[in-house]
């Protein structure tokens, strides 16, 4: 796109023409890699999946985009060059709201929308933001620490052997200078009401009751502006969903994404 | 200094005791439980499918995860600040799973030539039958690993503490050599534990452990323990099983969908499904039991050993002193920056007689146990010269660094002034022995 790679994942599946689609949007700083594991499960059942690096993240080039309406059309546009019309929009944390604003610019694009750990606005602390324009790891120490509950930070993953604050601290590791600022700078200056386009399609909201990043308040609030929104409540979970509680976050898709 | 301050991190002592765990829910069990089950049931056929295909969290059979093993590798990744971790069936398992998971036929590695006899087995002798070869440096001179690369070199290796001489491995340099050639360090780091020394803060990229040590603690499981640091570039270098597609699992390329979670899911999938080193549960609970008194143990170990070298080196019966803690040990610098806690409680020292004085040494002891193991909560000493190394001449044992007065000692949590009556008892009867 646009000259650059980009690289996404299909799931390790092979896409073909008819069969229904699903995007995948990474959160701040990371990467595809956080959605392996939907990923693989809807491309063995068949789906189209497109799960993305956005620009100047994990293995994809191209200068970091800095709003998050930017990132939105940039997903379509990345839709586009690879022939999906329609998918069901799939994000978390930063991702929900690139999902959200696709879902209200792009209607006809977004046969269903999921959002994982959505906030909107989603404001990011003065200490957090300043450590991240400095390129200081205590950014990435606070966003790791803040994003998991109190349990995960003593670990028991239900994937086995994997120590969850250091996969988190790794991935955010691995994010090119000034992408993790741009991207925390994009989600506190996000305005939804700029996103006034009604979002009808039907959408699952899932909020983590443990959740210090994006407090389960702040989703609730975010399915309301939604016109037919279901809200899923994952008992003890914090911000980082996707490998505090897989299967829970596996199995909320399936009754939205198919 | 930086001027920003992220939160305080979870304490090391505090991550030796929880790391892994959560109260088990069904029992509200505060121990963790020893699931001593070949293999667990599927809630239904299509969740079934989401674990073999890796959509899934949980445990299919234990060969390949075990819940109670799944404590100890969260535990031990915590403690070494890696990603993730394999618990295996041996200290050896742990190795070969390193090596099998990186390297394949027509492919070489680069090791450092101060080694554990089993390691040095392996690699001079056993994996050449299955066409990787190993070259052997000096792991005192970073220089010579970066010149003794080749093209089909895949990995570095060396251990933190040395054997028999503990060289002190300059981590930071020859990990600095190894990727600038795009290239992994894999370091053993029994004798140290992450209590003294976590080499992925220093730069390696795996980390193993004979876990039989230290770790458990109390000599009694074989066990071993490799840990993924989960920051090194495959993309960097020519590691086909990380960066290609791998026919054994429906082409998934590893590197691609697992970001710093690449190796040690690998591992997972192929080395251990496929070679079938696990390690039993109850073992895995024994050492989860050793691990939550690690700290206590090795602030122990390595004070008794500081005194009980200190002791030796002023001995007139002893040649030498083999200890980085001692100022006299050519590592001593490099062990005060890497290891500030200590070197550790293994070392070695030279009486002064031959082959029968060391015979005479061992046996004179009471409290030390004459066996083959390092790392229990009991002092031991061997004789290699009489014992592992009783096949070989004088001028052989030369060759390999050992004397025959040489003697290995394990330094326990005895009381130390015990330990050094012990010693100065025995080497007062191999005195009296060499002067009559």
């Amino acid at each position: 796109m646009d000259g650059e790679n980009v690289f996404a994942s299909t799931g390790t599946g092979v896409h073909e023409t008819g069969r229904a689609a699903v995007v995948f949007i990474h959160g701040a700083g990371m990467d595809h890699s956080v959605w392996v594991m939907p990923a693989r499960h809807f491309a063995r059942n068949r789906l189209n999946v497109l799960a993305p690096d956005l620009p100047g993240h994990g293995r994809s080039e191209g200068r970091m985009l800095t709003s998050i309406p930017d990132m939105a059309a940039w997903v379509v546009r990345a839709m586009d060059a690879v022939g999906l019309d329609r998918a069901a929009v799939v994000g978390h944390s930063m991702g929900a709201l690139v999902a959200y604003a696709l879902a209200a610019r792009h209607p006809d694009r977004c046969r269903a929308l999921a959002l994982f750990g959505p906030s909107a606005p989603m404001p990011v602390t003065d200490a957090l933001l300043n450590a991240a324009a400095d390129d200081d790891h205590a950014a990435i120490d606070m966003a790791n620490s803040w994003s998991h509950s109190p349990q995960a930070r003593l670990g028991a993953n239900q994937n086995p052997g994997l120590w969850m604050l250091g996969g988190g601290e790794r991935l955010l590791e691995t994010a090119a200078p000034g992408v993790f600022h741009a991207d925390l700078n994009a989600c506190n200056g996000f305005d939804p009401d700029a996103d006034t386009g009604p979002v009808r399609c039907p959408a699952l909201v899932v909020v983590g009751e443990a959740d210090q990043m994006t407090p389960a308040r702040a989703g609730i609030a975010v399915s309301e502006r939604l016109a037919q929104a279901r809200v899923l409540r994952l008992a003890g979970c914090g911000h980082a969903m996707l490998s505090e509680q897989p299967n829970a976050v596996l199995d909320a898709l399936i009754s939205i994404v198919p | 200094m930086s001027k920003h301050k992220g939160p305080r991190p979870t304490g090391f002592d505090t991550l030796a005791l929880h790391a892994g765990q959560a109260p088990d829910a069904a029992t509200g069990a505060r121990a963790v439980p020893i699931y001593q089950s070949a293999s667990f049931v599927f809630p239904d056929s299509d969740f079934a499918a989401g674990l073999f295909n890796i959509e899934r969290a949980g445990h299919v059979y234990s060969r390949l995860s075990n819940p109670t093993n799944a404590v100890l590798e969260e535990r031990i990744a915590a403690l070494d600040g890696g990603v993730g971790a394999i618990a295996t069936a041996s200290g050896q398992a742990a190795m070969h799973l390193a090596v099998a998971t990186i390297c394949s036929a027509g492919d070489h590695i680069l090791s450092s030539r101060s080694l554990y006899g089993g390691t040095h087995n392996l690699l001079e002798y056993t994996l050449p039958r299955f066409g990787i070869e190993t070259t052997f440096v000096d792991p005192r001179d970073p220089d010579a690993f970066a010149a003794a690369v080749r093209p089909n070199t895949r990995l570095l290796f060396g251990e933190i503490l040395g054997n028999p001489g503990l060289e002190v491995l300059d981590v930071p340099a020859v990990a600095e050599v190894a990727h600038a050639k795009g290239l992994p360090l894999l370091v053993d780091a029994t004798f140290t534990t992450p209590y003294l020394c976590r080499p992925i803060d220093l730069g390696a990229d795996l980390v193993m452990h004979s876990a039989t040590k230290f770790l458990s603690g109390h000599g009694v499981v074989i066990g071993g323990l490799l840990v993924d640091g989960g920051r090194f570039d495959w993309a960097s270098g020519p590691h086909p099983t990380i960066n290609e597609p791998y026919a054994g699992f429906h082409d998934l390329v590893f590197g691609e969908e697992f970001g710093p979670a690449a190796f040690i899911t690998r591992a997972r999938k192929e080395g251990i499904r496929d070679f079938g080193a696990c390690m039993a549960p109850m073992t895995a609970f024994q050492i989860l039991q050793g691990l939550e008194t690690l700290p206590l143990r090795m602030a122990r170990h390595v004070a008794n050993a500081q005194q009980v070298a200190e002791f030796l080196a002023d001995h007139p019966a002893v040649a030498s002193v083999g200890y980085p803690g001692l100022a006299d040990h050519p590592d001593h610098e490099l062990a005060k920056r890497l290891l500030p806690k200590g070197a550790g409680a293994v070392f070695s020292f030279t009486i002064k007689g031959d082959r029968e004085a060391g015979k005479a040494l061992i046996e004179a002891l009471n409290i030390f146990s004459h066996l083959a193991n390092v790392g229990d909560a009991k002092s031991l000493v061997i004789h290699p010269a009489s014992t592992t190394h009783h096949r070989m001449d004088a001028a052989a044992l030369a060759a390999a660094g050992i004397g025959e007065g040489l003697i290995r000692l394990s330094i326990g949590l005895e009381d130390a002034h015990d330990l050094i009556g012990d010693l100065a008892r025995a080497l007062n009867r191999v005195k009296r022995m060499l002067g009559a």
